[in-house]
């Protein structure tokens, strides 16, 4: 039978989405490399924002960096900072070890909640990043000039406080993404992955549509960021239909730019590693 | 009829409110339900249906419903734990193990124990606790580091402490335990450390231990042959949830968890007795009655850790001694609880793993659906058609509400494992099979196909779905029903509310801002009723507009 206290019209309907204006179909299609890099290390990265990383920056040197040193690499023949475990499969591996220890060794459990433990994990991620990425070739400035003209990556993402926060904000994807994965994503495009990049699209009872980033749902409402960045909130009682959908695929960067110009938009693009704190002369 | 019960029941409140605090006895917890302004046990009575005789909230006024205090706990831990609440006084655990007395009518603090785990305590999922048990002025707390405290519901000084088993072997006390005579019953968890679970009862006096039950057939003991070579020694069969008694039959009912490693059986050829099983045990001495096993020879994580409902209901014409049971292998179950006899199981999710049951009782596999280096989907998933959240079984409406987990499903992996004692034993993991969002944010993203949470009513009768109230998150929230037919609940979305318990009609809710993650309870004091329930990190506690 059917649930009660639930309008119908919460059921997502089978509406084509579109997002971004055909005038922006460029920079969209930029927009979703970041999300597919993200769909290539699913496998073995989770998705975490950089404040986990700094958090987990923060407990790691607090509490692991005594034994580990700061770069996780201080135990002869461990070094925690290049994406490489002898004991963990996972991120959940990892997340277990950090938070139990291993028995018969030298490293004891530690007293960490799971998100704690991830945030930890998501600071050796990045680590490892970073490791990688500090050997690219290119140009960064040539790159950073694509980004924002030829490639009009601004249309649909956010680097440093401009651009459009309708894609993922690329501002620290340096700090997460390898190089050769991005490289490859603007190439050979998949599917994105991360739900977090997820658009919306709903229909009031007036009949009036607006489309934009969804950013949470539960049963009674909405939340999105809409196509003109405006935060808004939904009672789905009062949505006719509400359609939560994938962003478009990104059809393949491969000639649409040289390869020197894509070396030197991935060498741009890894050299973004988020705000960092400002030192007073 | 009804206001003249409801006057009835108020009226004995009051006394019982303005009357000196009596003992807590045994024959106060057989007699829970005669008393409806307190909660005694874990679910309320000892037929642990989490159903309240309290009618003051009614589905007509329930909407004057309000917050009346909030409990801030000072910890940032799952808060899993339902109060008791003893003649106006609650108790409360805030995770991992401080124990919490309070003013049930303000939230003010009496006392707060603080107990400090070993640091070498090492629970699986989350350092936290589901509640506590009270026999006399004695408080029963099981602790993440393999211990059972008694304390002074007085002043909340401990008065004994004893060590069931090693945390660094990975056992750990999680559950509520359960008083029955002078007996305080509790088990252990530790099912993902490849752990020797058992249930075990201790003098409630002196904390002697007076009886032990493995809930994994060793040496000598029937069952034995359903564990291939030396497998029995890891084989896991922890016990977090609460069980249930019956004074009848004097047996104690339990599930018993996994068998370890979790994902890969390679190594223990057999039925794995008694894993993902209820047993029903002597309570006076822990024999074994009889079992059922839900899921023989688990590999899906299917522990049996739902509280058991107890029901004298008709069945097939003839008044009947039953047992209900929503497993988190998603199929739902009548089980008779004076012989163990299976009389009915039926899907209350979707199931793909097994397809109905031989005469005995036993599911039917369906070739092919095992863990695989490769991933094999299976529904349900991981966390089960439901899990540890209680259930609740209305007598007023006849059905059954089940937490559900509804089209989920799990790419179950199996992997080598080795034991390392003290390290996880799981030989394998379950993938999502949709998008994970990030991380440290609770945002929701799911679209309904990718699974959803709800409230299911079943009729224990037939297994028939009577209504779905849906979510569009999971829940990890038990559910509460009162006799006035309203059913109290909450999800991972954050909202507490009640629906009509007869039609999943939606009739009040409130932003707790956090999930439930707990049970909720109702007593009353002095003529009022409230309605508790554990959410995020804090406690509510929520009474009518007055």
């Amino acid at each position: 039978m059917g649930g009660a206290g639930r309008d119908p019209a919460s059921r997502p309907a089978m509406m084509p989405f579109r997002f971004c204006k055909p005038s922006r179909w460029a920079g969209w299609i930029v927009s979703a490399a970041g999300v597919l890099a993200a769909a290539a290390l699913s496998a073995q990265q989770g998705p975490y924002t950089a404040a986990d990383v700094e958090e987990g920056s923060r407990l790691f040197l607090a509490n692991c960096a005594e034994c580990h040193g700061p770069e996780g690499n201080a135990v002869p023949g461990i070094d925690l900072g290049h994406g490489r475990f002898r004991r963990a499969y996972s991120d959940d591996d990892l997340v277990d070890i950090v938070r139990r220890g291993i028995a018969g060794t030298a490293m004891p459990p530690g007293a960490f909640s799971n998100p704690q433990a991830a945030q930890i994990v998501a600071y050796l991620r990045s680590l490892a990043v970073t490791a990688e990425n500090a050997a690219v070739a290119g140009d960064p400035e040539r790159g950073r000039a694509l980004f924002e003209g030829k490639g009009e990556c601004l249309s649909c993402h956010r680097v440093n406080g401009r651009g459009s926060r309708l894609g993922p904000d690329l501002s620290d994807v340096g700090q997460f993404r390898r190089a050769s994965d991005l490289r490859t994503l603007l190439v050979e495009p998949g599917r994105p992955l991360r739900p977090e990049n997820r658009r919306v699209r709903v229909v009031t009872r007036d009949g009036a549509t607006v489309t934009g980033r969804l950013l949470n749902h539960d049963s009674f409402t909405l939340q999105m960021i809409d196509a003109r960045e405006q935060l808004r909130t939904f009672q789905k009682a009062a949505l006719r239909e509400v359609a939560i959908e994938d962003p478009p695929p990104m059809p393949s960067y491969r000639g649409r730019l040289t390869d020197d110009e894509i070396t030197d938009l991935v060498r741009y693009l890894v050299s973004l590693t988020g705000v960092k704190e400002s030192r007073l002369p | 009829m009804r206001s003249r019960t409801r006057a009835l029941v108020l009226a004995t409140a009051v006394a019982a409110g303005a009357s000196v605090q009596a003992q807590v006895t045994f024959e106060r917890l057989l007699r829970a339900d005669a008393e409806p302004w307190n909660w005694l046990t874990y679910s309320g009575t000892y037929r642990s249906q989490r159903y309240s005789p309290l009618t003051q909230i009614t589905p007509q006024n329930v909407k004057n419903l309000e917050p009346q205090w909030v409990f801030q706990s000072r910890s940032l831990e799952k808060f899993e734990a339902t109060p008791l609440v003893v003649d106006g006084v609650m108790y409360t655990v805030q995770a991992p193990n401080d124990v919490v007395a309070l003013d049930a009518a303000t939230g003010r603090t009496y006392w707060m124990y603080s107990y400090r785990p070993s640091a070498e305590a090492r629970p699986c999922c989350g350092r936290v606790n589901r509640g506590m048990a009270i026999l006399g002025d004695l408080l029963f707390m099981g602790t993440i580091d393999g211990h059972l405290v008694a304390i002074d519901a007085k002043n909340g000084r401990p008065v004994w402490d004893v060590r069931l088993a090693r945390p660094e072997a990975g056992y750990a006390l999680s559950v509520a335990p359960l008083i029955v005579k002078d007996k305080v019953i509790v088990g252990t968890a530790g099912g993902e450390y490849g752990i020797r679970g058992f249930l075990a009862a201790f003098d409630a006096r002196t904390g002697k231990e007076a009886w032990r039950f493995y809930t994994i057939a060793g040496p000598g003991d029937p069952g034995r042959e359903t564990w291939a070579g030396d497998s029995w020694k890891t084989g896991g069969g922890s016990i977090w949830v609460t069980g249930s008694y019956d004074p009848d039959t004097n047996l104690t009912f339990w599930g018993v968890g996994n068998a370890g490693p979790d994902w890969n059986g390679d190594d223990r050829a057999g039925d794995n007795l008694y894993t993902c099983s209820v047993v029903a045990l002597d309570a006076d001495t822990g024999q074994l009655k009889w079992h059922y096993q839900f899921s023989p020879h688990d590999e899906f994580d299917y522990d049996a850790v739902q509280v058991p409902v107890l029901a004298d209901l008709r069945w097939q014409g003839a008044p009947r001694k039953l047992m209900l049971w929503a497993n988190r292998n998603g199929f739902f179950y009548v089980l008779d609880r004076v012989t163990g006899q299976f009389l009915m199981g039926k899907p209350f999710v979707r199931v793909n793993w097994a397809e109905g049951f031989d005469e005995n009782g036993r599911p039917n596999r369906v070739p092919g659906k095992v863990p695989t280096p490769e991933g094999t989907l299976i529904y349900p998933g991981n966390q089960g058609g439901t899990n540890w959240y209680s259930p609740s079984f209305s007598p007023r409406t006849g059905l059954f509400y089940i937490p559900s987990w509804v089209n989920y499903s799990s790419l179950y992996v199996k992997r080598p494992q080795d034991f390392v004692e003290g390290r996880p034993f799981g030989g394998g993991g379950a993938r999502s099979t949709v998008p994970q969002g990030l991380r440290t944010v609770s945002a929701n993203y799911r679209k309904e196909d990718e699974g959803y949470g709800a409230i299911r009513a079943i009729d224990p009768q037939t297994g028939d779905l009577k209504w779905e109230y849906k979510m569009t998150d999971f829940t990890d929230a038990g559910v509460l029903t009162t006799a006035s037919d309203l059913l109290f609940s909450g999800g991972r979305e954050g909202y507490f509310y009640a629906l009509d318990a007869r039609s999943g009609a939606l009739l009040w809710r409130f932003t707790v801002g956090g999930p439930v993650q707990a049970g909720p309870m109702a007593y009353a004091v002095a003529g009022r009723q409230y309605v508790a329930v554990a959410a995020g990190n804090s406690l509510f506690a929520f009474a009518l507009r007055e």
